[in-house]
């Protein structure tokens, strides 16, 4: 798929931008992962319990696969809501700094804060990524408009993954699972490869794929932000002295 | 409402413990943003460290794989990202013939375990 160039009549219509942007999820391998994780969400509801609805309605609010998962398995496990709740939140500390780091390229100088509250919440790993690829070739004016394209794209194609999931529960051969299992990590690394232009974030990239294992010898609980903080700030600090060295 | 949602009080603990402390991180994003301007250094900074967050959930998801994935030896968990990594990289940086390969391999080695 190709998106219209930048001042192209089609661009001109917020409606058409919006389109732009659910045709968009096409174009990306990120929209099979997502399928395919959500397969898996669905299936592990019903091995656990929950209603169709209610993971359904977990889809649609939460809309960040590991939280989701989280939740299921200690809500399942019998944990209390307070630390189920603990559980997903520090998961979610991830979804900040993605958030912060989109936002500004859907802003104008009169954009309200409303306005990015949807566009906020659909952000998550695939729309991180994917805007950096996509949003240069969006007009700045209409690019709310074409990420909750995306968004509600991807979201739809998700709830029908959740379905499918939840009602082939327990059909699909064990090999298939694991195959749908190493997609994520395999599209995650290569996507965000593919994305990394600046020393700061190959560093980052490289590094954090390092310490990982390194800090998850010690079981902090928050493992993962410890050593995306660590990478990301070693990361950032080669882009500085590169900088300071330049000028 | 019972029945396809299931009751009020699943629902309920699905927007307390769900739905509220992980969208909180949203909006604190939304919140914490708008004083910032696109060209600054800091976004430098939170855009590596947000990289290196996401970096560190692929190594997680292969170094302690879940479910599944776990019943495949790491030599072959690796080497089929690997193998996935350097097909990207030769069919000048194609997302989906990497993806293909790196499964293709971690499905054939496995099969031919046994």
């Amino acid at each position: 798929m190709r998106l219209p160039p930048l001042d192209s009549p089609s661009w001109q219509s917020p409606v058409r931008a919006f389109a732009w942007g659910l045709s968009a999820i096409t174009s990306t391998v990120l929209s099979l992962v997502l399928f395919a994780t959500y397969l898996g969400i669905g299936a592990l509801a019903h091995d656990t319990h929950f209603s169709l609805g209610w993971v359904l309605a977990s889809t649609l609010l939460i809309w960040a696969g590991p939280a989701q998962i989280i939740l299921i398995t200690t809500l399942s496990s019998g944990a209390t809501a307070v630390q189920a709740a603990i559980a997903v939140t520090l998961s979610a500390i991830r979804l900040f700094p993605m958030v912060v780091s989109v936002l500004p390229m859907l802003r104008m100088p009169q954009t309200r804060r409303r306005h990015l509250l949807l566009a906020a919440h659909f952000i998550a790993i695939t729309l991180w990524v994917e805007c950096y690829r996509l949003l240069p070739h969006v007009p700045r004016e209409r690019r709310i408009a074409f990420v909750q394209g995306m968004g509600c794209g991807l979201v739809t194609v998700c709830l029908i993954a959740t379905t499918l999931g939840f009602e082939l529960a327990g059909k699909l051969p064990p090999l298939f699972g694991a195959a749908i299992l190493l997609l994520t990590p395999l599209a995650f690394l290569l996507s965000t490869a593919r994305n990394c232009t600046q020393i700061s974030d190959i560093l980052a990239l490289v590094l954090g794929l390092a310490l990982y294992p390194l800090v998850a010898f010690f079981h902090t609980g928050v493992d993962i932000l410890i050593s995306g903080v660590a990478a990301g700030t070693i990361g950032y600090g080669a882009h500085w002295w590169r900088r300071r060295a330049r000028t | 409402m019972s029945g396809f949602v299931g009751d009020w009080h699943a629902l309920l603990l699905l927007v307390l413990a769900g739905f509220l402390p992980n969208e909180i991180w949203r909006m604190a994003g939304v919140w914490f943003v708008s004083g910032v301007d696109e060209g600054s250094e800091m976004l430098v900074w939170v855009r590596a460290v947000a990289t290196a967050i996401l970096a560190g959930v692929i190594a997680q998801i292969l170094v302690q794989p879940p479910g599944a994935l776990a019943s495949v030896p790491d030599a072959l968990r690796y080497s089929a990202v690997v193998f996935g990594f350097m097909v990207f990289l030769a069919t000048r940086r194609s997302i989906f013939a990497g993806v293909a390969c790196g499964e293709i391999a971690m499905v054939a080695g496995k099969w031919w375990l046994g």
